[in-house]
């Protein structure tokens, strides 16, 4: 809960200023104007040096990136399939 | 090319103040600083202030017809005068001086409001009669000249710009909040309102018969465009060489002046066209006006030498740095008298100070040909995403978006979702606002900045509703290009381009801008001419390439467009300006209460953060602080009494009412 609300905090202070109510975890970026063509790179910044990930080229698409749900599921995906790397490397 | 201003009695013949009407006058004396003059009478006072161009010696205005029952003030050109002029003097017409305005004033007493179709050139005009009791005022075709007016306690009050009606302290100062919200949507006001709540302006192709308190407001002209069963059906060379033979014709008229005549030039295609006809055809000896910025991305210094050094003319450039640009604003605002969303109007009032400075008063500017030519990357926008429209699943359709903006689409890693940000709408392709959707969605983004009560304000206000009440009945017959070029022509160019970007930076420093490609004649042409013509694939102004194919170099001609911008942040917040802290600081936000200051302080700080910002940050940026400057300039603290009146060179007192307070006036 804490990592989608920190996203939340993210979005709500970049791109609405502060104005939290006009999102919830499942608003689309896109259809309700909340980020535009150049905020997504912000975005994937935030998420890159936040997490310690790397955002793929073709993982940057609306299925990851258009809601806070999404991109929180995306986070915790990478993070998971980080750890069971890091899991297999120790075995 | 001038100011003109007046007081009406709707009711009764109520005392008119020459006070007033010289306080008026003096406001605009920036348009026309070589002299003035008013008519006055019981019910009517009317000024202008003048600018000489034709007939610099007998030319003062107000200027009347043989009976001296028809009195008019004029701002403008009419370039077709000595055609029109021969034929009057033909009908027995007497003129006392040599000038437009005497032709405008004979026209009108044959033909009444039909005179304005015979009319070629941009113009702004009042006509009294002082028999019957009525005034005629109108505006040219596409809003080249400015036109306000309010209605107060029974008065009727017009000027060229804002604050001459302002001057009059009863009149009321406040923000409409519709036409903010607006300004927010559209980048400017929809035709007919001005950010003010009592101003009117009076829209582009319109005129007003008022006649004691009976007023009629009537369009006599609008942008009209073929469908395929009107459409013109010549090849293409033929549409070439007309379109050639109607600009070298709208060059030339525009030539007439009896001072001389400058040209901007850009280095794009639009003005070196230009400036190579009037080179080539005209004036060997041409002057011609640039801008060079100091950040890269936005100058085209290269495409400027080239040109100059082609023609081989002598070139006057302003260097626009962003310090610069960034203390202009707020006297930029003064005379723009709209918030603004880019600051695009401030190098242009620059330019205009040069070009005054090097003793010219008229240039002619590539204006127009985008909006006429089909030449905006909106228009290409608008037919890729139709053809996508086709077929939305479509991965490779929408990627023609990447050849428009490259610039936004040189980082891979946002293709997908900038794919979403442009989808928005795709399925009404027969939406009427189908092409600017979403760049007016994006725009209207900004309005989440506004404050609680203006918020309240404009609830269930819906400005796309108000547009679609003034499109023209054929509208919806169009194709989708025809309908972007009318949205595009009839809200930003009219209500923008030519206002914050046109006449109001140029009047500022008394220049007076003439627009070939905005000739009646040659919109009317490609009104006509097929779409297809118009942009070929995706290769922009298809027609007015052909046209210059053996007139300008090839290397202008093939070069990618380059949109005029100027630099927002780094000119606002990277060079200490005190005034941009003051107007964003929480008590000044605070205390006009058009915004949210928290908000507002965020935007602030994320703005000067980061290295780079973001086109709605840097639009977000401009359009609050210049909310700020204007409410603070005309509202809270402007300074109405410390305008002098004019003394008027010529001065026509009719008046058997005389006012009690004590007068300015003086009469040659």
């Amino acid at each position: 809960m804490e990592q989608i609300e920190n996203l939340k905090n993210f979005v709500v202070n970049n791109f609405l200023f502060g104005k939290s109510n006009l999102l919830d975890f499942d608003t689309d970026f896109f259809e309700k104007g909340i980020i535009d063509s150049t905020g997504i790179l912000e975005l994937v910044c935030y998420v890159e040096e936040t997490f310690n990930i790397t955002v793929k080229d073709e993982e940057i698409i609306p299925e990851n990136f258009s809601s806070l749900t999404k991109l929180n599921n995306y986070i915790n995906q990478k993070l998971n399939h980080i750890s069971e790397v890091i899991k297999k490397c120790a075995v | 090319m001038c100011g003109i201003a007046g007081i009406i009695n709707l009711k009764e013949p109520i005392p008119l103040s020459t006070n007033s009407l010289g306080r008026m006058t003096s406001c605009l004396r920036h348009r026309g600083p070589n002299e003035s003059g008013i008519y006055i009478d019981d019910w009517a006072g009317i000024t202008q202030t003048r600018l000489s161009i034709i007939d610099l010696f007998e030319g003062t205005q107000p200027i009347h017809n043989e009976n001296k029952n028809l009195w008019i003030v004029f701002n403008g050109e009419i370039y077709n005068y000595i055609e029109l002029r021969r034929n009057l003097i033909e009908n027995g017409h007497k003129f006392y001086t040599l000038t437009d305005t005497e032709v405008i004033l004979h026209l009108y007493e044959d033909e009444k409001e039909n005179c304005l179709n015979k009319l070629n050139g941009q113009f702004a005009f009042a006509i009294w009669n002082s028999i019957t009791k009525e005034i005629f005022i109108a505006r040219d075709r596409v809003g080249k000249k400015p036109l306000f007016y309010t209605i107060y306690k029974n008065q009727f009050y017009f000027a060229s710009e804002i604050k001459a009606i302002f001057i009059n302290n009863e009149i009321s100062r406040n923000i409409d909040f519709i036409s903010l919200n607006q300004i927010f949507t559209f980048w400017t006001t929809l035709p007919g309102r001005t950010i003010f709540k009592d101003i009117k302006e009076l829209p582009a192709g319109y005129y007003i018969k008022l006649k004691k308190n009976l007023i009629s407001i009537n369009k006599y002209w609008d942008f009209e465009f073929a469908n395929s069963n009107n459409e013109i059906n010549y090849k293409i060379d033929d549409i070439a060489w007309f379109s050639k033979e109607l600009i070298l014709d709208a060059v030339n008229i525009r030539l007439r002046a009896d001072v001389p005549v400058g040209c901007y030039l850009s280095g794009g295609l639009d003005s070196s066209g230009i400036a190579a006809i009037v080179k080539k055809n005209f004036n060997n000896e041409l002057r011609t006006f640039g801008i060079r910025f100091e950040e890269k991305d936005f100058d085209e210094g290269e495409y400027q030498r080239e040109m100059v050094s082609n023609l081989n003319v002598n070139h006057s450039e302003i260097f626009a740095t962003n310090k610069k640009i960034g203390e202009l604003l707020p006297e930029v605002i003064w005379h723009c008298e709209i918030p603004l969303l880019r600051l695009s109007p401030v190098p242009l009032f620059m330019l205009s100070k040069l070009v005054h400075q090097n003793g010219f008063r008229v240039v002619l500017t590539g204006e127009g040909a985008d909006e006429i030519f089909g030449g905006y990357n909106i228009f290409k926008e608008t037919l890729i995403r139709a053809f996508w429209s086709k077929f939305p699943n479509s991965n490779m359709r929408p990627r023609l978006l990447e050849r428009l903006y490259p610039y936004i689409f040189k980082d891979p890693k946002s293709r997908a979702s900038l794919k979403s940000f442009f989808k928005l709408g795709i399925e009404n392709p027969n939406d009427p606002f189908f092409s600017h959707i979403v760049r007016w969605q994006n725009t209207s983004r900004i309005k989440r900045f506004f404050s609680e009560d203006i918020s309240n304000a404009y609830q269930g206000y819906d400005p796309y509703l108000e547009l679609k009440e003034i499109l023209p009945k054929d509208y919806f017959n169009w194709d989708s290009l025809s309908k972007a070029q009318y949205l595009e022509m009839k809200i930003f160019l009219s209500n923008y381009l030519l206002s914050s970007q046109g006449d109001r930076v140029a009047m500022a420093h008394s220049l007076e801008i003439r627009m070939p490609y905005l000739d009646y004649r040659l919109i009317e042409f490609l009104g006509k001419v097929p779409s297809y013509f118009k942009i070929r694939g995706l290769n922009e102004k298809f027609i007015l390439k052909k046209v210059y194919k053996d007139i300008i170099p090839q290397n202008i001609l093939e070069r990618p467009k380059h949109p005029y911008r100027a630099p927002i942040r780094n000119s606002l917040l990277k060079n200490n300006l005190k005034y941009v802290d003051e107007y964003l600081s929480e008590e000044s936000i605070k205390k006009l209460n058009l915004f949210n200051h928290v908000m507002v302080t965020k935007l602030k700080q994320k703005l000067s953060q980061q290295n780079e910002a973001s086109e709605f940050d840097n639009m977000a940026l401009v359009g609050i602080l210049s909310s700020q400057i204007l409410s603070n300039i005309f509202i809270e603290n402007f300074h109405s009494k410390l305008i002098k009146p004019e003394t008027f060179n010529i001065t026509f007192d009719r008046r058997t009412l005389i006012e009690s307070e004590a007068t300015a006036i003086t009469t040659k």
